[in-house]
């Protein structure tokens, strides 16, 4: 399982040495197959990065049926559950995404007071 | 045909996990529902997490059935590390798949909810772990937990629901720790979900000591001790000590052994104690209990036999400085290790704590004789039904050793009534009673056997002293009036007897020595008539040949006057 952790890390680590911005997100979106929830928050989330971030976001999805071992190896209990790998720290957001102020919230892309003035 | 289904039907109905823990099994009748999932609830630091863990560990090791604990409270660190010191080695299990710990961490601050979700990953956690090891059993420790770490109570609910059909659907057994609640028995009502075997554990503090107890408050479609049964964490894990379950079955020895004082061995039976049996020693303040249980001691290291003291009174030296004192020597003993002496206060913990540390120290001391000095402090340390069911336990576990007991006990009247003594002595096997005569303006100690199990003992109470050379048992003097004589008393009817035995020498040397002249005196009387006998047979002889010899003369005148006459002669 730590290994499984290491290799998924193995990427990445290349990835933000080479782009060493500080404003590169990458999320990753746990899943248990495809079902309606995960559908929505996948769709909710690709929404929210291209209004937010423009370019500067990764989207890796795992399936856990597929990866089941990694449940254990990042602490996922909930699906879906996003992960905000990068910038640090990690961050996680469960549900499907569909309250987008709570999503930019949880990404620290809004703070909370603002989330209020803007609705 | 129906009959045989019916059969497997009520096989299958009962079929249960056996827990292994001791005792628990004796009142579940067999241990919890295979296949299903239990609610073990209670109190903060109530022992839940070591029931679960217990249940795998005794799973895994002795029926075979590898298990899962998922742990939403404690790191997998630290329950290897609490777990150790009971000797439960989960990394080694680990290693070797018999056991499976997977800590699930969950902090509400790092996690923020928005829409729907479910607990799938959950799901696929735990039975990717029972997969990876083809577990049997699964403990859930504290589930409740994840309360805390998701806000959407509603779908944690039909979640939870989901979890406990998926449990039961796996066909693992588990239990499911929770914690004790105000108003339902959980806090967040596990036992709505979980409906076929719930048990609460609890810590109870009275009279400011801690005691265990169980309680089985459900149990589908199994019948299962219903009483409150008080439990010991002790080296090895849990015990319930259901009394029931405590056999009476070991073996006995016939080997008699010395109690160290020879006449005592005579008032029992002329051998002393059974080997193996618990002997009550009970007397008031200052009868000498200590004395008897050191010189039993000192006789059974003069054997060669290992000997363990366990005083909840005196420290150590006090005992060894005090012994000494009536030339009981155990210093050499203790210092060539055949003797042990522990002291701890009775208050220092609890009854639990105490019998747990005594049961350790037996088992690496291994013992021949053992002395509790006195049991009676260890009474104060718990309540009255807690400590009989523990002594209970360990006189069943010396019995079980065949270690010779002896348990000193102090009571407080002047009688063998004593209250202490009483509740426990149906456990004893020989109970000796020591105690105070008042008479004469003095104190004086005597002895007597209450009770010893299968040996001819004497009735008598005799009296006995410390002396500098130890324990000694004297004759027994009775008064005019029947009752015993001690001390000064006997001191002045032994010399009264003595000068009894004197005069009376005296007195028959007297009378020999008159008997004798007047046997003497009459011999000088025989000697005098016999000679006077002689003197007169002598005359009488005279007399008659004198008287002959006259006659003669008298025929022989009458011839010769005839003869002058010339009488007519015919």
């Amino acid at each position: 399982m730590e290994d499984a952790a290491q290799n998924n890390n193995g990427p990445e680590l290349v990835e933000s040495d080479t782009t060493p911005d500080p404003e590169f997100y990458i999320l990753r979106l746990y899943v248990a197959g495809q079902t309606k929830k995960s559908l929505t928050a996948f769709a909710n989330l690709k929404e929210i990065c291209e209004e937010h971030l423009g370019g500067r976001y990764r989207i890796e999805v795992v399936d856990l049926l597929e990866n089941p071992q990694l449940a254990r190896g990042d602490q996922i209990l909930a699906v879906p559950t996003l992960v905000r790998r990068l910038p640090p720290p990690i961050k996680k957001i469960i549900g499907d995404l569909s309250n987008t102020e709570r999503v930019l919230v949880g990404l620290d892309l809004l703070p909370v007071g603002e989330a209020n003035v803007q609705k | 045909m129906i009959e045989e289904k019916d059969r497997t039907l009520k096989e299958k109905s009962l079929e249960k996990a056996p827990t292994g823990i001791n005792g628990l099994d004796d009142i579940t009748y067999g241990g919890l529902p295979k296949g299903r999932t239990t609610l073990v609830y209670g109190s903060a630091g109530s022992g839940k997490t070591l029931m679960a863990m217990e249940f795998l560990v005794k799973g895994a090791q002795k029926y075979g059935e590898p298990g899962v604990f998922m742990a939403f409270e404690e790191t997998a660190e630290d329950l290897a590390e609490n777990f150790a010191s009971l000797g439960f080695d989960l990394d080694g299990m680990e290693s070797r798949d018999r056991l499976l710990v997977d800590h699930v961490h969950i902090d509400k601050s790092e996690i923020e909810e928005t829409g729907e979700y479910d607990l799938e990953g959950l799901f696929i956690r735990l039975g990717l772990a029972i997969d990876s090891i083809g577990a049997k059993r699964v403990a859930l420790d504290t589930l409740e937990v994840l309360f805390s770490g998701f806000q959407n109570e509603a779908i944690l609910r039909s979640e939870l629901r989901r979890l406990f059909r998926w449990l039961k659907d796996r066909g693992v057994t588990a239990i499911v720790t929770g914690e004790r609640g105000e108003a339902s028995l959980t806090r967040y009502g596990l036992e709505e979900y979980v409906a076929d075997c719930v048990i609460l554990l609890d810590n109870r503090m009275e009279e400011q000591i801690s005691t265990r107890r169980l309680r089985i408050i459900k149990y589908r479609g199994s019948k299962h001790g219903t009483n409150e049964y008080p439990f010991l964490i002790e080296e090895d894990g849990i015990s319930v000590l259901p009394i029931t379950s405590l056999s009476l079955e070991h073996e006995v020895s016939t080997e008699r052994i010395s109690t160290g004082i020879s006449r005592l061995d005579t008032m029992l039976g002329g051998q002393g104690y059974y080997r193996g049996t618990t002997v009550l020693v009970s007397g008031t303040a200052g009868t000498g209990k200590t004395s008897f249980a050191a010189q039993f001691c000192k006789a059974a290291c003069e054997r060669g036999e290992r000997c363990l003291y366990f005083a909840f009174e005196e420290s150590p030296d006090q005992i060894t400085r005090n012994m000494k004192s009536i030339g009981i020597k155990l210093q050499p003993y203790l210092d060539s290790g055949l003797m042990q002496i522990h002291a701890s206060r009775p208050m220092a913990y609890g009854l639990e704590m105490h019998l747990m540390g005594m049961r350790k120290i037996l088992d690496t001391f291994n013992p021949d004789v053992i002395v509790i000095d006195p049991i009676t402090n260890l009474i104060s340390a718990g309540t009255e039904i807690d400590v009989k069911l523990m002594l209970t336990r360990l006189i069943d576990y010396l019995k079980l050793k065949n270690i010779t007991a002896i348990c000193t006990s102090l009571v407080q009247r002047e009688s063998t009534e004593g209250i202490n003594a009483q509740e426990i002595s149906s456990l004893m096997d020989t109970w000796i009673n020591l105690r105070f005569f008042e008479s004469n303006n003095e104190r004086n100690r005597g002895i007597s056997v209450v009770k010893a199990r299968g040996m001819a003992h004497s009735n008598q109470i005799r009296e006995y002293m410390l002396t500098n050379h130890g324990i000694e048992i004297r004759d027994v003097y009775l008064g005019p009036s029947g009752g015993l004589l001690m001390g000064s008393s006997r001191d002045i009817q032994e010399a009264k007897e003595t000068a009894e035995i004197a005069a009376q020498s005296k007195n028959a040397a007297r009378r020999k020595r008159e008997l004798e002249s007047k046997l003497k005196s009459l011999d000088a009387q025989i000697t005098a008539l016999n000679s006077e006998f002689e003197v007169q047979k002598e005359e009488l002889d005279k007399l008659s040949s004198e008287e002959a010899l006259r006659s003669n003369a008298l025929a022989k005148d009458r011839s010769e006057m005839a003869r002058i006459r010339r009488a007519d002669l015919h």
